[in-house]
């Protein structure tokens, strides 16, 4: 089983977001696996111990995703490949990691179903699409037998189970996996485990970013005495009209 | 240049999420010059009103295959819709089958996708969209190169007013290819009877603070009153109080009704990346230090099992 994990880097989820001018200010952000992509990775460690073959990571990012690379090695990949550009849109993306998915061919690509900065939720669809492969989203199960996988994924009021054959790309998120967390012995092996880099192929982003706002603060939290609900019944048929 | 509108039903009848959709799409048709084209793949009896929310015609699909919902066929038939009717930019409203399958649309078609949009689109720079960034912590503004354009939209940012008109249906056939009915289902788990909570106008959330499963009879009868869908923090789903798909936050499902509120839940930033683009927000905690007040509209500070039921006798006054 030839797994690829597609991992972005992404400020931890309890950051608190600044801009400068167009640009994230990362000062004091600490930078993480996509939390989407940290489950993928571990189902995919986990197919890897039960099934056997290869678990390859991917980053389409600058240098300074490596240690967020390291990361992912460290907690069971066995190999690594960065393309070396800034991820400017997902399309750029996609175009990337099929890529490479097509030079190598991989049994199952898997990452998380968005990323947690951009929250574009493409990157999967647009992988398969390129690579002509069918794709499951949001996969919240997957168990592979022999050549055909079976998943759950998450619909509208319920779950939908589906099965199909090998190769296919996922957008995981949990409860696919427990998370891991990588131990001193990963740490160590993680450093000395093969990381490629290479260059994009040449694409213009789609999709530019111009600029950032942060949402409007919420007015002041109007507090309500627990013995007067109608006052708060009242309020939201007359003030905020939504009863 | 038109624009398409990719519908879906639940139950036999378009979605209040996609009738937002046609709203929308009226809007940009409107920008750009042109008309608005509806897709349908779902059954539906209604399809000739979305004439009232701005179609100037519906193409159906009728397919059998169709009905188990295919991600890579539905991609094609909007593709092809596209294609066919010479359209400038495809709009669809959020959902799991149009997440899924916008991105797929994407290469087929050629077009440049923008996701999660939150606000109709201005000329400003060519085209641009603003879309909901960082879990719901920022907005971006977008420019969408290329003469192609998608643009899925999130919920309850537009509202959908019928104007009384109504649209001429016509068949539409699809070419599917080979893969795109690689996936098969096995099997579909539905909640009968309950509003679905990613359509939801009104939701009432509980957290932790509830202590255990067989405390959420107050919170059902708050919905109920209400006719709002519940949902629950992740601890609730963790713990297998409440199922996973009721679990709302960042890594559960996003909503953005008009009214949500809360009971019990701490208001943790991953909870609120996922209910912070609700209209209005109340929330109910014992606690008066709780985070979730700084993000709310309003706010009690009570214990949930003697504030639930008085709310709810007073809600049954007026509603
Ligand atoms: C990567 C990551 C992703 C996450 N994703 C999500 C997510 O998608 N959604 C999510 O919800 N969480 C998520 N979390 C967890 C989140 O950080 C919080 O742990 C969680 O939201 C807390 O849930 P809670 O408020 O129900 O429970 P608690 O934090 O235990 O809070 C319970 C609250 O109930 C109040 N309370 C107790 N008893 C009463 C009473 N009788 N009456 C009234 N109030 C009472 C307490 O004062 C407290 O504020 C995520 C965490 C991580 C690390």
């Amino acid at each position: 089983m030839k797994i690829l994990v597609c991992i972005c880097h992404v400020p931890d989820t309890t950051a608190k977001i600044k801009f400068n001018g167009s640009e994230l200010d990362k000062a004091g952000v600490q930078f993480v696996i996509g939390p989407y992509d940290d489950y993928a990775l571990a189902r995919a460690v986990e197919l890897k111990e039960k099934l056997g073959g290869s678990v390859t990571v991917l980053n389409v990012g600058e240098a300074d995703t490596e240690p967020t690379i390291r990361k992912a090695l460290a907690i069971g990949a066995d190999d690594a490949v960065r393309v070396n550009a800034h991820p400017k849109d997902s399309l750029f993306v996609a175009k990337q990691i099929a890529t490479h998915a097509k030079e190598v061919g991989y049994d199952l690509i898997l990452m998380g179903r968005e990323a947690s900065d951009y929250n574009g939720g493409q990157v999967h669809g647009m992988v398969a699409e390129l690579l002509g492969l069918p794709c499951i989203v949001p996969c919240m199960t997957l168990e592979i037998e022999g050549s055909v996988a079976k998943m759950g994924r998450e619909i509208e009021g319920g779950k939908e189970y589906v099965e199909c054959n090998l190769p296919l790309v996922a957008g995981c998120q949990e409860p696919i996996a427990e998370w891991k967390i990588p131990n001193m012995r990963g740490i160590m092996t993680a450093r000395t485990k093969p990381l490629k880099v290479v260059e994009p192929t040449a694409d213009q982003a789609a999709v530019e970013t111009v600029s950032y706002e942060l949402p409007p603060a919420r007015s002041n939290c109007k507090m309500i005495d627990a013995d007067d609900l109608d006052q708060l019944v009242k309020l939201l048929k007359e003030e905020a009209k939504v009863i | 240049m038109s624009v398409l509108v990719y519908v879906e039903a639940d139950g036999g009848l378009i979605k209040k999420s996609s009738l937002e959709a046609v709203a929308y799409a009226a809007q940009v048709a409107n920008m750009i010059g042109g008309s608005v084209v509806a897709l349908a793949t779902d059954k539906a009896d209604n399809l000739a009103d979305l004439g009232g929310y701005g179609a100037n015609k519906v193409l159906q699909v009728s397919e059998p295959r169709l009905e188990s919902r295919p991600v890579a066929a539905i991609a094609t038939a909007i593709a092809q819709a596209a294609e066919k009717e010479g359209v400038s930019c495809i709009v669809m409203s959020r959902s799991s089958l149009v997440d899924a399958a916008a991105p797929r649309v994407g290469i087929k078609w050629n077009a440049t996708v923008a996701s999660n949009v939150t606000a109709l689109p201005t000329q400003e720079g060519g085209f641009s969209v603003q879309r909901g960034v960082y879990t719901g912590k920022a907005f971006a503004k977008v420019v969408l190169n290329g003469e192609r354009k998608i643009l899925t939209i999130a919920k309850n940012i537009l509202p959908a007013n019928h104007n009384g008109g109504s649209a001429a249906i016509e068949p539409f056939s699809v070419d599917f290819g080979a893969n795109d009915f690689a996936i098969k289902v096995l099997e579909v788990k539905k909640q009968e009877g309950d509003i679905l909570l990613p359509e939801a106008d009104r939701v009432v959330s509980a957290g932790r603070g509830l202590k255990g499963p067989e405390n959420w009879g107050m919170i059902e009868d708050l919905a109920k009153t209400l006719g709002a869908a519940t949902a629950c923090s992740k601890p609730v789903s963790d713990l297998d109080w409440r199922p996973h798909h009721e679990h709302v936050g960042q890594t559960g499902i996003k909503v953005s009704p008009t009214l949500y509120i809360a009971v019990g839940i701490s208001g943790a930033i991953q909870h609120l990346a996922g209910v912070s683009s609700s209209k209005t927000i109340v929330v109910i905690n014992k606690d008066p230090e709780a985070p979730f007040f700084k993000s709310a509209d309003y706010g009690i500070i009570g214990d949930a099992f003697e504030v639930v039921p008085k709310l709810k006798a007073a809600l049954e006054k007026v509603v």
